[in-house]
């Protein structure tokens, strides 16, 4: 019984991060799937999201400002308008200019957010970050939220503290992973509606040609705004969200560019850039993947150990997670070359006006 | 003028700001004629850069064990071979494939090389700290009797005499290379107008070779003077180095080589600079912030000026 506990609890947390990723991927998929922008600061819109959410929801600390034990919803949509903020700013400046700019500034804010997250100790605690962040449903059973007002309403301190005692120590796991699978179905529903609706097909044209689109008399710029920022909001909603799953945040490894950045673009092109399914397919794909890596990898250090007693096996253990690194980036070559749809590719929306027949029943044509 | 707030001024702020400003030239060029040249912003251009410093470190070991003791800047010749090999096969093999079709996929594709590079370091040289030389500098000593006998005491360590020189003598020659050499002249005219120079009957693939291999020894050149400077290497410098490099790049003009030296050095100076305590005594900017002072130049040129100041591209 233990061992199948075991099993499933290694599966909902594949479940929760990968959700996590999903929810990256979608975001990234408005930015680059629907409107072309090549966004490569995701890890500075999940930082910015992961930072707001840890600053509004803590209890009160010395080590940081405020801890203002906010309820968590509101953190989460804080983190969302605050990405959005930085991803407005980023988006006036730099979208009327070439893609490879915008990947230049998207990279430096990402870096600039991480340098002021670090600097800035009063504010963020600098490189030790802030700890005991809040996880939903995990938090019910912390004591400042069970003496509090609404569960306080419901019973005593000594009521929960004993109601909890009687559940088992992961039962917010389950309600967790479900949040996120939820959060990241009704994102996917709402940019699913955005894609077919006239404002993502006009995101398609412009992307394909800007030059008509323009002509057609379409506002480009402020699409492609506006596309920008949707898609940091949901990134600053997903940061939120990996900020609940780790509890713990810093700002440089927590927020490494290659597992954040490079990770959810290797799924957003593994998966199919501009298809949501296919962005939360590649999500869960490439998740599952990286994760079973590292058994597999343990497993065959612990073989290598044995086999050859001289090597030390922890210089092994970082090497094979480079080496993960590096077969992950090559595995990007390789779709980005043969496979440039990936798994799931684009299917376009067609005008609710087409012919029903060939559109079928979603109003899509291959 | 020259009292102790004259020689901490050079000696701790503008000479360090120079030696950065070379670096970050280096560097720049490199990513200029690419971008310039192949018209995409190659972002393995820092990674390229460390490899190369690994590399040299990899020659003076090998040297080492036979019980030589090679200097840097001898031990860079074969790495840089070595790097051009890394540059030509990475075009051979992960940019030429997409030299037909947007540009953007070429930069992605940049951007995967940029983890695979790093990665590959990281599991070939370990994520450890290495160095070429261990120890504090000393000054050169010739240079600060002759300099303190004129009352202006210069404290320069023979590794940053050795930086400027090598600097100096790889812009002249890339100046040479650009305005004399046909070649050169080719790179120019493929920069300025890729079909015009087509028509021309310009081996286009020839340029995009030869741009290839000027920018690998400038990045190795960069890469080695950066450790040779800091005293230390680690896989994340080169992406330290991107960002003040395509600052560099954007605020020369893109495709313009001069401009890039000149925005390397501004670039270098300003960040220096920028930690000078100019108004009381306190850094006028904390020092962490150093390579926000690139980002900020960078931004401030995207608003105002996108073409650079040099009249580079602007896309």
């Amino acid at each position: 019984m233990e061992a199948y506990v075991g099993y499933f609890l290694y599966f909902l947390s594949l479940l929760t991060v990968g959700g996590i990723y999903a929810i990256f991927a979608l975001g990234l998929n408005v930015n680059w799937g629907f409107a072309g922008l090549f966004n490569v600061g995701i890890v500075g819109f999940a930082a910015v999201g992961a930072y707001t959410y840890a600053l509004l929801t803590t209890a009160e600390s010395t080590y940081h400002i405020g801890g203002f034990g906010l309820p968590l919803p509101f953190g989460m949509f804080a983190a969302m308008m605050a990405s959005a903020v930085i991803a407005g700013f980023i988006g006036l400046i730099c979208i009327r200019l070439r893609a490879d700019y915008l990947a230049i500034a998207t990279i430096g804010i990402a870096e600039i957010i991480k340098l002021i997250l670090k600097n800035e100790t009063d504010i963020t605690n600098g490189p030790r970050g802030i700890n005991k962040i809040p996880r939903a449903w995990e938090h019910f059973s912390e004591e400042r939220f069970y003496t509090s007002w609404p569960m306080s309403w419901f019973g005593t301190p000594e009521n929960w503290e004993a109601f909890f005692d009687t559940l088992p120590n992961w039962y917010w796991q389950p309600l967790f992973a479900g949040t996120i699978l939820l959060v990241m179905y009704v994102i996917y529903r709402m940019l699913e509606r955005a894609r077919t609706s006239p404002w993502g097909r006009m995101m398609t044209a412009i992307r394909e040609n800007e030059p008509a689109a323009r002509a057609a008399g379409k506002n480009v710029t402020r699409r492609r705004i506006e596309a920008f920022i949707i898609g940091a909001a949901i990134m600053g909603l997903a940061g939120s969200l990996f900020a609940q799953h780790l509890r713990l945040i810093e700002p440089t490894n927590t927020f490494d560019p290659s597992k954040v950045t490079f990770l959810v673009w290797v799924m957003l092109i593994v998966g199919g850039s501009g298809n949501n399914r296919g962005a939360i397919l590649g999500a869960f794909l490439i998740w599952t993947l990286w994760s079973a890596s590292e058994l597999f990898i343990t497993g065959a250090i612990d073989l290598i150990g044995n086999i050859f007693s001289t090597l030390d096996p922890s210089i092994l253990q970082t090497r094979a997670g480079f080496l993960r690194m590096m077969l992950i980036g090559i595995l990007m070559q390789v779709i980005l070359q043969r496979y440039p749809g990936g798994i799931l590719p684009e299917v376009r929306p067609a005008s609710p006006k087409a012919d029903k027949k060939t559109a079928g029943t979603t109003g899509e044509t291959t | 003028m020259w009292d102790a707030f004259g020689f901490e001024f050079v000696n701790f702020y503008l000479i360090p700001g120079l030696v950065l400003g070379c670096i970050y030239a280096l560097g720049a060029i490199g990513i200029t004629l690419t971008f310039g040249i192949l018209r995409f912003a190659n972002f393995a251009h820092g990674e390229i850069m460390m490899s190369g410093a690994y590399l040299t470190w990899t020659v003076m070991a090998i040297a080492g064990y036979a019980g030589l003791t090679l200097h840097p800047l001898v031990a860079m010749v074969p790495a840089t071979l070595l790097v051009i090999l890394l540059f030509l096969g990475t075009d051979k093999f992960f940019y030429k494939p997409f030299r037909k079709s947007e540009t953007i996929k070429v930069v992605m594709a940049s951007f995967g090389m940029m983890l695979i590079i790093r990665s590959a370091v990281q599991v070939i040289w370990g994520p450890n700290q290495l160095t070429f030389v261990r120890g504090i500098a000393k000054p050169n000593p010739v240079l600060s009797d002759l300099s303190n006998d004129i009352g202006m005491m210069l404290i320069i360590p023979n590794k940053h005499l050795f930086i400027f020189a090598g600097t100096i003598i790889i812009v002249i020659a890339l100046s040479y290379l650009l305005n004399r050499t046909r070649i050169g002249k080719a790179m120019r005219a493929v920069s300025d107008s890729p079909d015009l120079a087509h028509v021309t009957g310009i081996d286009v693939d020839k340029v995009i070779r030869a741009t290839w291999i000027v920018g690998g020894i400038c990045a190795t050149a960069a890469g080695v003077f950066l450790v040779m400077d800091v005293q230390m290497l680690e896989t994340t410098m080169g992406f330290r180095m991107l960002l003040p490099m395509f600052a560099a790049a954007i605020l020369g003009g893109i495709g313009k080589p001069y401009g890039a030296v000149f925005g390397g050095l501004v670039i270098g100076l300003a960040e220096e600079l920028s930690a000078y305590p100019w108004i009381g005594d306190t850094p006028l900017l904390s020092p962490g912030y150093k390579t926000g002072v690139a980002f900020a130049i960078m931004v401030i040129m995207l608003i105002v000026r996108p073409q650079g100041l040099f009249k580079g591209r602007s896309f």
